[in-house]
């Protein structure tokens, strides 16, 4: 009997997966990314990218248009918030059907081209969306401001139920747990690991192997009696309800929504992620968008003085060189290290930072198997290792 | 009783007449080759056969369904399966998933989400697969990633693409082309034994080598039309087709 229906390998990985989500706080402590706020942005893009790569991992169909299904799962998750309940759980549901219904209507048009002309359909498409929020949806977005909280909004259900209105704004809750800290990283983190089983049990199913085969060649594949258009869409769609999962998840933790997570360049940012951590692998885009999020919000923070502490050991004139040239790389320009960063990996890993860690991981087994018997060569059905 | 019957086809690009009225009778269970000289049209039909082309008029009918304005997935769910000129596999997979993806799309059709069953547990999709490797003589490789194949082998795993999904018409569009003598003879040798299955098979050929291994019945197509057809031996010596063949050369 097959526990949760996986095999031994994965589940070894799933294993280490939670552990690696329920102990990040103290994991992560020591390279000072151990608060709330951080790892919960790991956690949410870590969803984000897990959905991104359903479809550009397998299917190869580069999409520059997520963030749009981002944002549309956070205004979904506000005005639920506004309208019925505080509660997350309706909020998080409807985000996620929204973000469903966006990329069905997107992807749908979007598929009829492949290559550069799906690409940019799909940056069309996002551009248009964050347009309409910027300027022409107002009424719904408000605009330029953000969609906020207001004291006086209906929140219907919670009105039922007989929440008091208090003076102060409301804050998101789950049953009564307030969705701030720790328990809102709990309640991200939680909900990652039920997305990255999912992504795991796709992966490793007919369906799954159907998409990496659109990727490998699309051309056999429907000279093989396979209509290749619903696959796509259908990867397309279980994407977008990632972000739309994903861009509810932010307005939890944070209960507004602006245009400007719909704009190209977070599109862009989960394609990073997505290459950076291993496009196709299972654990790659966690990584990529921890990686990512880790640079944006520690390494921006550095600035001139903590640089002269670091290079303290060095005589004075050095320490003032050396804190300069580094001082390029970090505050504002946090993006340059990030960008050689991203270089390397592309030229010396173009399999991603899981690409790197697979080359130790076989040094090793070489290293451990020259003294005991060779290894078996076992046939097996695998993607992602 | 013939299993594709092709009727009166035409076929025209830009002022270039590549199909004149095509008629060709394709009998079950035969080998029939089509041979011509280079840009004869040979391509061109088989591409009308397949749905990557449709003709101007004319009818293509397979067992007794017609073929035209089909898409190519609809055309193999009735059972047609294609061998290219060059080797189309997937690439970035191993054989045996190479060989599993054509036997979950005869069995599940052209579109189901599968996705909450997992590939480990199709043992009957597995050993359908292992098996049609098996006939091929690939069965040892079955976990290598197929872009690492020699050209002959990706052939021999295409082939085994297509017969485990048991079509009733197999296409091959010059399955020796480009390949050393060693390779080509080997090809025939599975060739033949894929033919005595029973299995009808229409051949695409420059070969005369292979052309005559193999063929039960041989059409010839010169400038887009089928100036002679007929048993091999009556093809070999036919005056018309050494002309169509560069002046009249020897065969």
């Amino acid at each position: 009997m097959k526990w949760l229906n996986i095999d031994k390998s994965d589940r070894m990985l799933l294993v280490i997966f939670v552990l690696a989500v329920l102990f990040a706080p103290i994991i992560m402590e020591p390279i000072g990314g151990g608060y709330p706020d951080l790892l919960q942005k790991f956690a949410i893009f870590g969803v984000f990218a897990i959905g991104y790569n359903i479809l550009f991992g397998l299917t190869g169909y580069l999409s520059f248009g997520h963030a749009a299904f981002l944002g549309v799962g956070s205004y979904t998750a506000v005005w639920t918030f506004k309208l019925l309940t505080m509660n997350v759980i309706p909020a998080i549901i409807l985000a996620t059907v929204m973000g469903g219904i966006f990329s069905l209507a997107i992807g749908y048009v979007a598929l009829r081209r492949s290559g550069i002309y799906f690409s940019i359909l799909t940056l069309a498409f996002a551009q248009m969306s964050y347009n309409l929020a910027y300027s022409v949806l107002t009424p719904i977005t408000n605009g330029e401001t953000g969609l906020q909280l207001r004291q006086q909004d209906a929140r219907v259900i919670d009105g039922m139920f007989g929440v008091e209105r208090t003076d102060a704004l409301p804050s998101t809750d789950l049953f009564g747990l307030a969705m701030s800290g720790w328990s809102g990283y709990y309640f991200c983190g939680v909900i990652l690991i039920l997305m990255f089983f999912i992504s795991l049990r796709i992966f490793r199913s007919p369906f799954g192997i159907m998409l990496r085969a659109i990727k490998s060649n699309q051309n056999r594949l429907s000279y093989t009696g396979v209509n290749t258009r619903p696959y796509t869409l259908a990867a397309f769609v279980i994407s977008g309800m990632y972000a739309g999962l994903a861009g509810g998840l932010l307005a939890v933790t944070d209960p507004l929504a602006g245009a400007e997570r719909m704009q190209w360049t977070a599109s862009g940012e989960v394609v990073l992620m997505t290459i950076l951590g291993g496009a196709g692998t299972l654990v790659g885009p966690v990584v990529g968008a921890g990686v990512i999020k880790y640079f944006e919000n520690i390494f921006s923070a550095f600035n001139h003085g903590i640089l002269l502490d670091a290079f303290s050991f060095l005589p004075e004139a050095l320490q003032q060189a050396f804190a300069t040239l580094f001082g390029l790389f970090v505050g504002e320009g946090w993006h340059l290290t990030l960008g050689a960063l991203f270089m390397l990996i592309v030229i010396f890993l173009p399999g991603g930072l899981m690409e790197g860690v697979n080359r130790i991981k076989n040094v090793i087994r070489r290293r451990s198997s020259s003294s005991g018997p060779p290894p078996t060569t076992d046939v097996s059905v695998k993607a992602g290792e | 009783m013939s299993i594709l019957s092709v009727k009166n086809v035409n076929k025209r690009f830009a002022g270039l007449k590549a199909l004149n009225e095509v008629n060709l009778e394709v009998e079950a269970g035969t080998v029939h080759a089509i041979i011509g000289p280079n840009g004869a049209g040979k391509s061109t039909l088989l591409n009308c056969f397949v749905g990557r082309l449709i003709p101007d008029s004319g009818s293509v009918t397979f067992d007794g369904t017609s073929l035209l304005g089909k898409a190519p997935h609809e055309i193999n769910q009735v059972g047609v399966s294609r061998v290219f000129q060059t080797p189309e596999i997937y690439g970035d997979l191993n054989l045996l998933e190479n060989v599993m993806i054509p036997t979950f799309a005869r069995r599940d059709g052209a579109f189901k989400i599968n996705a909450w069953s997992a590939v480990s547990d199709e043992h009957d999709i597995k050993a359908q697969a292992i098996s049609s490797l098996e006939d091929v003589g690939l069965l040892d490789s079955a976990g290598v990633t197929a872009s690492q194949l020699s050209r002959g082998d990706k052939r021999r795993l295409e082939l085994a693409m297509c017969l485990v999904q048991k079509p009733k018409l197999l296409l091959l569009d010059e399955p020796t082309a480009g390949m050393a003598r060693a390779d080509t003879n080997s090809t025939i040798d599975l060739l033949k034994t894929i033919a005595e299955t029973g299995i009808t098979m229409m051949i695409i050929e420059h070969d005369m080598h292979v052309v005559f291994s193999l063929a039960e019945r041989i059409s010839v197509l010169a400038q887009g039309t089928v100036i002679v057809e007929g048993l091999p031996d009556e093809i070999k010596g036919h005056p018309k087709v050494q002309e169509a063949y560069l002046g009249g050369a020897q065969l």
